[in-house]
């Protein structure tokens, strides 16, 4: 049986990181918030952006002509996934989730024989996914923390891809990001992003609709947008991923949290247990060496 | 009274009723009154003017990118940075 002086420094040890991981769940409950209130404020513009370029698709000709972000390469022989996990751990199966459910369909596809690359924006996500496939990956971000990640960066790592793609480094691109339910759910999520999938648009968009006048032309526009419209996808899936991971993280420590409790009673019961022992048996030996006299 | 509205793709930066505003276009600026024809055009770099009431001294704010749209409630322009 373990020593008194070792249950204590035990204890003690277990105690201490309680504290840890209960200051880490209220970090990141407080930083949930603000994520949260981020991920709504971005939804308006989103919204519209989509509905815009719906409506402009939908009047659109695909043809030679049309933008390749819109119509695709024609082909559909090399997938591009974009992993967008976090750079830190400890956030429950956060990171684990997106990246398996990457692997699954990056498998998927490598079956019916097309050849799968990745771009991860992340660290955790490149970790998981490079230990099954050694090949593939063309670019690694580490984008730091989530919460503080602004237009301006998913701008950048949306001109990055398109620039790629215009070179021909991909024909289909797909991004994997988790959605925030609610702050114990948050689903892994797969959304293709290049050719940029055109929403049904709106059947009864009635007469007024027929006389918009645009300028420059519809194509223009449209060809403007598009660019845009991946970064706001991307940007998208950044700040649903921050909420999702402050969400998974709090959850994480909150369980944490309650099992160092658990293990603390535990101990401290063997160690009123062994310290009671320790009690008896001195007692035992001066009584008997009493009776001995 | 035309109802504005100034998205960016962080926040929605006004929402409010104005008398009229004037966004500078790619292809020129253009004035927005209440009851304009639906419109829409893209937006270069340059300052947005927003006139609370007729004849007032009207509000700048700098904007980058993105587009406007006029329909039938109103004017929203979705830019990429504002302010």
């Amino acid at each position: 049986m373990a020593s008194l002086k070792a249950l204590k420094v035990r204890i003690n040890s277990v105690k201490s990181t309680q504290k840890i991981t209960k200051a880490m769940k209220m970090v990141a409950a407080a930083k949930l918030r603000r994520a949260q209130d981020a991920a709504e404020a971005g939804r308006p513009y989103a919204e519209r952006l989509e509905a815009v370029v719906s409506s402009l698709a939908s009047r659109v000709a695909i043809g030679e002509g049309s933008p390749k972000l819109l119509a695709g390469t024609g082909r559909d022989q090399v997938h591009l996934f974009v992993v967008a996990t976090s750079d830190k751990g400890l956030a429950g199966a956060f990171n684990s989730n997106i990246a398996r459910l990457a692997r699954r369909r990056a498998l998927e596809l490598q079956a019916q024989g097309k050849t799968v690359k990745f771009y991860t924006i992340g660290r955790k996500g490149r970790a998981v996914l490079a230990r099954q496939f050694r090949e593939g990956f063309v670019h690694a971000i580490e984008p730091g923390d989530l919460g503080k990640l602004g237009f301006a960066d998913a701008r950048g790592y949306a001109d990055d891809l398109i620039a790629r793609y215009e070179a021909g480094e991909f024909d289909v691109a797909h991004l994997f990001y988790a959605t925030f339910k609610t702050v114990l759910t948050q689903e892994p999520t797969e959304q293709q992003l290049i050719p940029v999938a055109i929403p049904a648009a709106p059947e009864a968009t009635g007469a007024a609709d027929a006389v918009v006048e645009y300028e420059p032309d519809e194509e223009q526009i449209l060809a403007d947008l598009l660019p845009s419209n991946v970064a706001v996808q991307l940007f998208r899936a950044m700040r649903e991923n921050a909420a999702s991971e402050q969400g998974s993280k709090m959850t994480a420590m909150d369980n944490a949290t309650r099992n160092a409790g658990d293990l603390i009673n535990r101990l401290t019961i063997q160690y009123n247990r062994t310290r009671q022992a320790a009690i008896t048996t001195e007692l035992v030996e001066i009584i008997s060496g009493a009776e001995a006299l | 009274m035309l109802h504005f509205e100034l998205v960016t793709p962080e926040k929605l930066v006004r929402s409010e009723e104005v008398h009229m505003v004037v966004v500078p276009g790619t292809e020129g600026d253009f004035g927005v009154l209440e009851g304009h024809a639906p419109f829409m055009s893209t937006i270069r770099e340059g300052a947005l003017q927003i006139f609370r009431t007729a004849g007032g001294e009207p509000e700048t704010l700098a904007i980058h990118g993105g587009f406007a749209e006029v329909n039938d409630r109103g004017l929203t322009v979705l830019a990429e940075r504002a302010g």
